[in-house]
């Protein structure tokens, strides 16, 4: 065996001692390209709504309430970052009971044929794009909340109540309470999905030890199982929220793009229940075609980069609860 | 303590709170999809594939360009996102000791929850505003932002599966790191890397938003991709929003297309991974 060995050719010097370092700082560079650019759209998003920033002012900016790039020019993002916030959280909110109950279903009461469809759906919902709920929600959900709800309860209110008609705007069907219904349904994949992965983690024992004392099937989910996966649930309730904060083409499609707010206490602070109402991102996707002026243009991506923060911070968040929970499901 | 039948009681109605959730749940995705079968078989026909828009009002045309178009854009995407997103789902499989993981992962997983619209403005500034105009190209790279992060994940996870004996086996034969992984651990892992390309595909070729201001939209082909190109998604919203009863149809046939594009990736998917989990 010695004489074949010997005349195998050793690799070149290069090919040993350079190979790995050359590799390594490779691939090194080109996954650097992803740190710079998840920093990189923080900066560029500011660089590029600077103009705006440093003429109304940062927090001018923010809290300011005139959005109008025909006469004044003077631009605010106060009825955006409101429009944002308050269809994401109702959105979070209504998205809640469905998306954990299918979860804990999934994970224990359903049969095992049913439960690889569920998934599947799941996985599924989370794919299917955006203007494709949009256009789902123009023709046939908008025009069914028009008929069975809004005109139904905005007819009862003007008769009995009149004096909140305000409150529940135009009941055209593209406004405010489609686009929390849209949005809940597109959200409800991300909390579905890391609450079945967190209850899935939960150990075999500790629902077994709750079944040997007796416990009915909602008492182990209950009493064994939520509290050891509250953790990763939460998560993906974050990271829900994350995605409704960001939800473009579906919301300008039936939200109806008007930045009227209603005033409480003096200041704008609520959107019509069933009127129109706005969002940073669907602004920027209507208006950004149509901008002429630098300084509509800037206060577009100004709006983007107030929305890089909020988005950066509740992902930040989701990622941050996910490592920490997905380690054994551990720290509940 | 409650007595035995009142806690089989209620654990009977959550049972039903339960199935009463999970419906909810389902429910508009089924809708979703009866409404995009119905509408859209109804809608889709040949002249769907092979011709370009008719004027406004004039009945008939199709969405040759915004197909076209769509494959254009998610090629040349995929294709810049490749290296970064493979270099990536190496560093952190691969070189668990690397100090840039952990913030490596953070971002990449920071990034992969990031509006799509902000990538796209990124790509505006970065690209359509140096050169000038509306391009293929920009909108290539801002579906490359989205691919990138999910490409990582995808290939990080699918090379932590092959089994660290092959690792060893070659280094035990003397193989440097570097051959090991391209020659050893990447062909046994090659069907879930193309699987994660394919998801990293079907999740940008849905995406609307990052092009609207980056490749524009087009009604003519266009392959050049210095020139404004056309999409399905983008189609789908301006014939959406449009006042024609024919375009409301087309953009229901482009929702089956976009719909039917993404079954059949993730079912190859799950064929592909089939056994692994």
């Amino acid at each position: 065996m010695q004489a074949p060995l010997a005349r195998l050719k050793r690799p070149s010097a290069l090919y040993r001692m350079l190979g790995d370092r050359v590799f390594v700082v490779v691939v090194t560079l080109l996954a650097l390209g992803i740190v710079a650019l998840s920093l990189g759209l923080g900066y560029y998003l500011y660089l590029g709504g600077a103009q705006a920033i440093e003429r109304f002012g940062f927090w001018g900016f923010l809290t300011g309430t005139t959005w109008d790039p025909a006469l004044k020019e003077e631009f605010g993002a106060w009825p955006y970052l409101v429009g944002t916030l308050l269809t994401s959280f109702c959105a979070l909110f209504l998205s809640l009971f469905p998306a954990i109950a299918a979860a804990i279903y999934a994970a224990e009461y359903a049969p095992k044929w049913l439960v690889g469809i569920i998934n599947y759906l799941v996985d599924l919902m989370a794919a299917v794009p955006s203007v494709v709920y949009g256009i789902w929600g123009i023709f046939v959900l908008a025009p069914f909340l028009r008929e069975n709800l809004f005109l139904p309860a905005y007819l009862w209110t003007a008769e009995h109540a009149p004096g909140i008609l305000p409150y529940l705007g135009n009941p055209s069907g593209y406004g405010f309470f489609t686009a929390v219904v849209i949005l809940a349904s597109m959200i409800i994949p991300y909390t579905t999905a890391l609450a079945r992965d967190a209850i899935s983690l939960v150990p075999q024992a500790q629902r077994e030890a709750a079944y040997a004392l007796g416990a009915t099937r909602w008492e182990v989910m209950r009493l064994a199982m939520l509290p050891y996966a509250r953790g990763g649930i939460l998560a993906g309730v974050i990271l829900a929220l994350g995605r409704a904060l960001g939800e473009t083409m579906a919301v300008a499609m039936v939200i109806g793009n008007t930045n009227i707010m209603l005033k409480l206490l003096g200041i704008p602070l609520l959107y019509p229940l069933f009127g129109p109402a706005t969002t940073m991102p669907s602004v920027i996707a209507l208006e950004f075609k149509e901008a002429v002026t630098d300084i509509h243009l800037s206060s577009l991506i100004a709006l983007g980069f107030y929305l890089f923060l909020v988005a950066f911070v509740v992902n930040l968040l989701a990622s941050y609860l996910i490592n920490v929970f997905k380690v054994g499901g551990q720290r509940a | 303590m409650r007595s035995l039948q009142a806690r089989y009681n209620r654990d009977r109605v959550m049972v039903a709170l339960l199935l009463l959730g999970t419906a909810l749940a389902a429910l508009p995705l089924l809708l979703l999809l009866g409404y995009a079968l119905i509408e859209g078989f109804t809608s889709l026909n040949w002249d769907f594939f092979t011709k370009t828009q008719k004027p406004p009002g004039e009945l008939g045309g199709g969405m040759a360009q915004a197909i076209v178009g769509t494959i254009i854009l998610n090629g040349v995407g995929l294709l810049l996102a490749i290296p970064f997103g493979l270099a990536a789902g190496i560093l952190l499989s691969e070189y668990p000791e690397h100090p840039l993981n952990p913030p490596l992962r953070v971002l990449s997983d920071t990034l992969n929850g990031m509006p799509a619209i902000l990538k796209g403005l990124l790509a505006y500034v970065l690209i359509v505003k140096p050169m000038g105009g509306f391009s293929g190209l920009s909108g290539a790279v801002a579906l490359a932002f989205i691919m990138l992060p999910i490409l990582a994940k995808s290939t990080e996870s699918v090379l932590r599966l092959v089994p660290w004996t092959i690792r060893e086996a070659g280094l035990g034969l003397g193989l440097p790191r570097w051959r090991v992984i391209l020659s050893l651990v990447f062909p046994a892992a090659r069907a879930g890397v193309v699987t994660g390309m394919l998801l990293a595909l079907s999740r940008a070729a849905g995406e609307a938003a990052p092009l609207l201001f980056t490749a524009f939209g087009n009604v003519y082909m266009q392959l050049n991709l210095l020139q404004p190109m056309d999409s399905l998604p983008v189609r789908l919203y301006t014939y959406a929003v449009s006042p024609y009863d024919d375009w409301h149809r087309q953009a229901w046939a482009a929702g089956l297309v976009l719909l039917a594009l993404i079954v059949l990736t993730s079912l190859l998917a799950r064929w592909a991974t089939r056994g692994r989990q």
